[in-house]
């Protein structure tokens, strides 16, 4: 046993020991000092995810009729309690403003006079589930179009009558011909839970990314945070 | 302990018998002419380099983020803890529906695991990339490669751990069994790093994902290679503390007096 640096004993003690103490750090530790690192790996991530990965060439599969989710399995989330809801749906308009320079109030009869797009797309929570469901919307890059951003405006902002929920996007997420303002759900009129009267959606981001209950769109020059992104989750969202 | 003497009288393992002969005259193990009187105490084996410094480094830095990456990706798992699409049969998995203890988790929270998980995906790929180019240029990958060839010889060494064979074969730095899982874990963590890929950017490399299944199998793929990266440490730390622990020395420092060659 001489030929040994150090006896078997040692080794498993080192060995133990070394193991023990990952564990203890792993216990639920979302950090500490190192959260801001992580803050700014994450925000890394957002840069390759918007400058590497995202393309308006990259579109989801459309999937046929027969592959959407049964209804009562397709999870809807909300901050409020209970659902938000108008109290006189026909007053509502969306607010279109910021760095613009037509800003605009659209109803939803302008709205569903814009062009019309049409999927049956894959929906990716963050918590990794899927589903599959039919979205009719405005594309939001028609809407962009029509108020035409300054040079200055480089976010959207979205803001919502769902409590203090609200979401910033980067403009080529935005722009993505499969990013609408949606206002059926399996071609039936959105319902409240799923985000009525008009919520985003789009395949190029994860479902806390897709916000419901809209209420203005604003062109910002700073990025926006939001309501999850603010507490940790990643900024961008996008798959 | 598998042997039936102490490893300190073992004769060294030689060489498999086809590898160079320069390589083997390199070989400081390799003993002069028998003495014509067995030495009372065995000759003191000489301190051999085994592992480059790159290879330490990858090594090590994989230890700590393959552990940060599987506890990390046990927290994302518990926001939804099944396979499979919504409303649809969710796949066969022993833990579905079941929580990770928090000592095996890390993040705290699901925003917790996400950041955790993406933050060490990047030096995780980029050391495997690292280890990937050292072996191909320096051409140890020679001494690791599982090749055809390789196939009896890692049937023998499974007779030899099975004691259905009474000599350890003869082998190189590696033995074929070893070889067999230096080779399969490098494809692994190839494997591991696709999927999570997948899973991660499901429209944007779209191609990629269906390559797997579509998101769903891309994430229970990606889901199994945490169970078999967990088997194979096990295995792993085992065999050094059991079989060769003067290996251990050789991960740390580089050197190695140990009872195997240290070259092909």
């Amino acid at each position: 046993m001489t030929d040994r640096p150090f006896s078997r004993r040692d080794l498993l003690r080192l060995g133990l020991t070394a193991g023990a103490a990952s564990l203890a750090g792993a216990c639920g530790w979302q950090g500490g000092p190192l959260m801001p690192a992580l803050r700014g790996v994450s925000r890394l991530n957002d840069w390759v995810g918007e400058k590497v990965f995202l393309s308006h060439s990259h579109l989801a599969k459309d999937y046929p009729l027969s592959a959407r989710t049964p209804e009562r399995n397709f999870p809807a989330y909300a901050i409020s309690r209970p659902l938000p809801q108008l109290q006189d749906p026909a007053s509502w308009a969306l607010e279109v403003g910021g760095k613009v320079r037509k800003p605009t109030r659209l109803t939803m009869a302008m709205i569903q006079a814009l062009p019309r797009v049409r999927y049956t797309i894959k929906h990716h929570c963050v918590e990794g589930w899927s589903a599959i469901a039919t979205w009719t919307g405005a594309p939001l890059a028609s809407v962009i179009h029509l108020v035409e951003p300054t040079d200055e405006a480089r976010y959207v902002r979205f803001d919502t009558f769902d409590a203090n929920y609200y979401n910033g996007w980067d403009l080529e997420s935005a722009l993505h011909p499969q990013t609408i303002l949606a206002y059926a759900f399996n071609d039936r009129p959105l319902e409240p839970a799923h985000g009525a009267p008009l919520r985003v959606y789009s395949s190029t981001k994860l479902g806390y990314k897709l916000t419901k209950y809209l209420t203005r769109i604003t062109f910002t020059s700073e990025r926006p945070g939001g309501y999850w992104e603010d507490q940790g989750y990643p900024w961008l969202g996008g798959v | 302990m598998i042997q039936d003497t102490p490893p300190a009288e073992e004769e060294p393992i030689s060489p498999v018998a086809e590898a160079e002969t320069e390589a083997a005259a390199e070989e400081p193990a390799a003993p002069p002419d028998p003495p014509p009187v067995a030495p009372a105490v065995p000759a003191r084996r000489p301190l051999v380099k085994r592992h480059h410094g790159i290879v330490r480094f990858a090594h090590w830095a994989n230890t700590v983020l393959l552990l940060g990456m599987i506890a990390s990706g046990l927290q994302i798992y518990m926001a939804f803890s099944h396979f499979g699409i919504r409303g649809g049969r969710y796949y066969p998995n022993p833990w579905d529906g079941k929580p990770f203890p928090e000592w095996a988790r890390l993040g705290g929270w699901l925003a917790g695991g996400l950041n955790w998980h993406f933050a060490l995906a990047w030096p995780f790929v980029l050391t495997g990339l690292l280890y990937i180019v050292y072996l191909a240029v320096s051409g140890e990958w020679r001494s690791l490669l599982f090749r055809p060839r390789d196939v009896p010889r890692a049937w023998q060494m499974q007779l030899y751990y099975l004691r259905l064979r009474r000599e350890h074969p003869p082998q190189g730095k590696h033995n074929a069994l070893q070889k067999l899982a230096y080779t399969s874990i490098v494809l692994l963590g190839a494997l591991s790093v696709l999927t999570g890929f997948a899973v991660y950017k499901p429209t944007e490399l779209r191609w990629l994902t269906a390559l797997f299944g579509g998101y769903e199998l891309a994430r229970y793929w990606h889901f199994w290679a945490v169970w078999i990266f967990v088997a194979f440490i096990i295995v792993h730390v085992a065999l050094v503390f059991l079989v060769d622990p003067a290996s251990l020395r050789a991960m740390i420092t580089g050197w190695y007096r140990g009872r195997f060659p240290s070259h092909d």
